[in-house]
């Protein structure tokens, strides 16, 4: 401990002698030095941390009425939503609360991206981002089981599927994940014990996020280290109360959502409960898995396929090294940040893709955007060796104040 | 080596002794961590009941040339087709070195007439359509899976997309003319 705080209140001083969570909490949440240029992009984490304390809120009380059986699952989902008091706003909120946590989550990576957030020293800050985001992936598609209905059920044949491919023990694998020789009631009751289980497992990896980023700082528009105190503000009350406001407004948004068209996200074949002798005649995975099965679907051969799915996440970890580029921010990177608008606009191709069957053009679509996905990683290794950045202002507080010579 | 006086016990043999004593109990204790993890891991494999579930047995005098039926074993559908004397010519007639998981028709049937084989496309898992009338059987006449594209010949080969094997033909007995048991 560098500075020993004093409070004002005897009895938190008392405590805090003891166990240090006054300080810790004034260190890290009132005093923590912000850049003071961090624009609205930068609400996106505090607002991720909010989805997940309402679907871990919303996730408690929706298991004390929901029977992990394949026999009554799906029943059991019915009754929640027709005769548990406000049970069909605790699952609307939950289930409209999974694409809204994902909205959030990948608005702030693509804002990582942008400004460079993963570049030294924030390395590690990355890696613990990208592990929440697989985690997440993981407990989103187990909660998507639950409910027990046909794109539950054939949703969970398929991806489990995947692990097929893997020579040797693929088979194994997958007996192994089922609990017996298809998808069944074993199944869903280790999916529903997983999915109760990750959600402390990403609190503790937000945890560790959150250590990560208070020890590096937070970096912003401008991509430039902070220079000194004329850099900074505290945390406390500026980006408290502008964190608080974009809370307002991303709440209309998913509340809007949620009482308005609480089926928007939802597929209507998972109304219909689950029947392992039928197939859908169109399975589609939840939006935010999209762009990734359009990957799986657009290389012709099984293996290659699931080694190109997974590898479009693991390739994520590398970044920081494949970027060769010292300059973070794309404000400065003239060939960078066409490329970003090129890799996000690619991302939506292929969410597109994902969503219809692969038929005629999209077959085509969905292999060239699956190209131009890789392709990213080793142009923007290029484009670190031979653009040349526009000049980079010599602190955050330069351009404020040129600015307001002018006025 | 300043110190050369150093009684007779070399100092090099006491840190092998203490090496030999660390890397010993190191992997005793790795040993007995993987023995206590195997029955938590094995606790998530197929339960005796669920592998009690093992054996089928159908009736299949009712189904007519050219029909099929789907019946469940394991938890999974098995297709039993009726084929028609085309569709065995058919079967018959493809040259093997072609195929992707090269299989002669004869090694998939135990009489021509009935093909008996788990309906479970071998790409993901999902269930391929050709059992009804009415349904895409592709353009090898056979089964068509929906969710990525293969499709099946009619003797339950994989002739086109993504999917790498022939549709898994489970064991199964005649016990009679009409009665199978599959398992």
């Amino acid at each position: 401990m560098s500075e020993q705080t004093k409070f004002d209140n005897k009895i938190v001083q008392w405590v805090d002698d003891r166990l240090p969570i006054f300080s810790m909490l004034k260190h890290s949440a009132v005093d923590y030095p912000t850049p003071k240029n961090l624009n609205y992009w930068w609400n996106f984490g505090s607002l991720a941390g909010l989805m997940l304390t309402v679907m871990v809120l919303t996730g408690i009380f929706l298991a004390m009425n929901y029977a992990a059986n394949a026999g009554i699952a799906f029943t059991s989902v019915e009754r929640i939503m027709r005769d548990v008091n406000y049970g069909w706003l605790l699952r609307y909120l939950h289930a409209n609360g999974a694409s809204f946590f994902f909205i959030t989550v990948y608005i702030h990576i693509f804002r990582g991206l942008y400004y460079g957030s993963y570049k030294a020293p924030r390395e590690l800050l990355w890696w613990l981002g990208l592990l929440i985001y697989l985690s997440m992936m993981a407990t989103a598609f187990m909660g998507y089981v639950l409910p027990w209905g046909q794109m539950s059920f054939w949703g969970a044949t398929v991806i489990t599927n995947l692990f097929s491919a893997i020579p040797v023990v693929g088979d194994y694998i997958v007996t192994w994940l089922w609990g017996g020789f298809s998808v069944d009631n074993p199944t869903l009751n280790r999916f529903f014990a997983l999915h109760y289980l990750l959600p402390f497992v990403i609190f503790a990896l937000v945890g560790l996020h959150v250590m990560a980023l208070h020890t590096v700082k937070s970096n912003n528009p401008l991509g430039i280290d902070v220079k000194g105190p004329q850099d900074t503000i505290p945390f406390h009350p500026y980006y408290t109360v502008k964190d608080l406001f974009g809370v307002g407004v991303f709440l209309i948004v998913y509340l809007g959502v949620v009482f308005y068209a609480p089926n928007f996200f939802g597929e209507p074949d998972n109304y219909i409960p689950a029947n392992p002798m039928v197939t859908p005649p169109h399975i589609v995975p939840e939006w935010y898995f999209l762009p990734f099965y359009a990957i799986l679907r657009s290389i012709p051969n099984k293996l290659a396929g699931v080694i190109c799915m997974f590898s479009a996440i693991i390739i994520l970890f590398f970044l920081p090294w494949i970027d060769s580029s010292k300059v973070r921010s794309a404000k400065f990177r003239p060939y960078f940040k066409q490329v970003f608008w090129l890799f996000l606009a690619d991302c939506f191709l292929l969410g597109y893709v994902g969503a219809h069957p692969p038929e005629g053009n999209l077959v085509l679509m969905g292999q060239i955007g699956t190209a131009v996905y890789f392709g990213f990683f080793p142009l923007i290794w290029i484009i670190g060796k031979i653009e040349k950045p526009r000049p980079l202002p010599q602190s955050i507080a330069q351009p404020v104040l040129k600015q307001s010579e002018k006025i | 080596m300043a110190d050369s006086s150093q009684p007779a016990s070399d100092p090099s043999d006491g840190a092998s002794r203490r090496d030999f004593l660390v890397y010993a109990a190191s992997g005793l204790g790795a040993i007995g961590t993987a023995a206590a993890v195997w029955p938590f891991i094995h606790s998530m494999n197929p339960a005796a009941d669920t592998l009690a579930l093992a054996s089928t047995e159908i009736d299949i005098s009712k189904v007519e040339v050219g029909q099929a039926i789907t019946v469940t074993w394991r938890g999974k559908p098995v297709f039993v087709r009726h084929r028609t004397p085309e569709e065995i010519k058919a079967a018959q007639d493809v040259n093997v070195s072609e195929l992707r998981d090269p299989q002669t028709d004869a090694q998939r049937v135990q009489k021509p007439e009935w093909l008996i084989m788990v309906g479970v496309c071998t790409h993901l898992g999902c269930i391929p359509l050709g059992q009804k009338s009415g349904d895409p059987k592709g353009e090898f006449g056979g089964w068509f899976c929906p969710c990525h594209g293969s499709q099946y010949d009619t003797s339950g080969r994989i002739r086109k997309g993504p999917a790498p094997l022939n549709l898994l033909v489970p064991q199964y007995t005649f016990l009679t003319d009409t009665s199978v048991r599959i398992g």
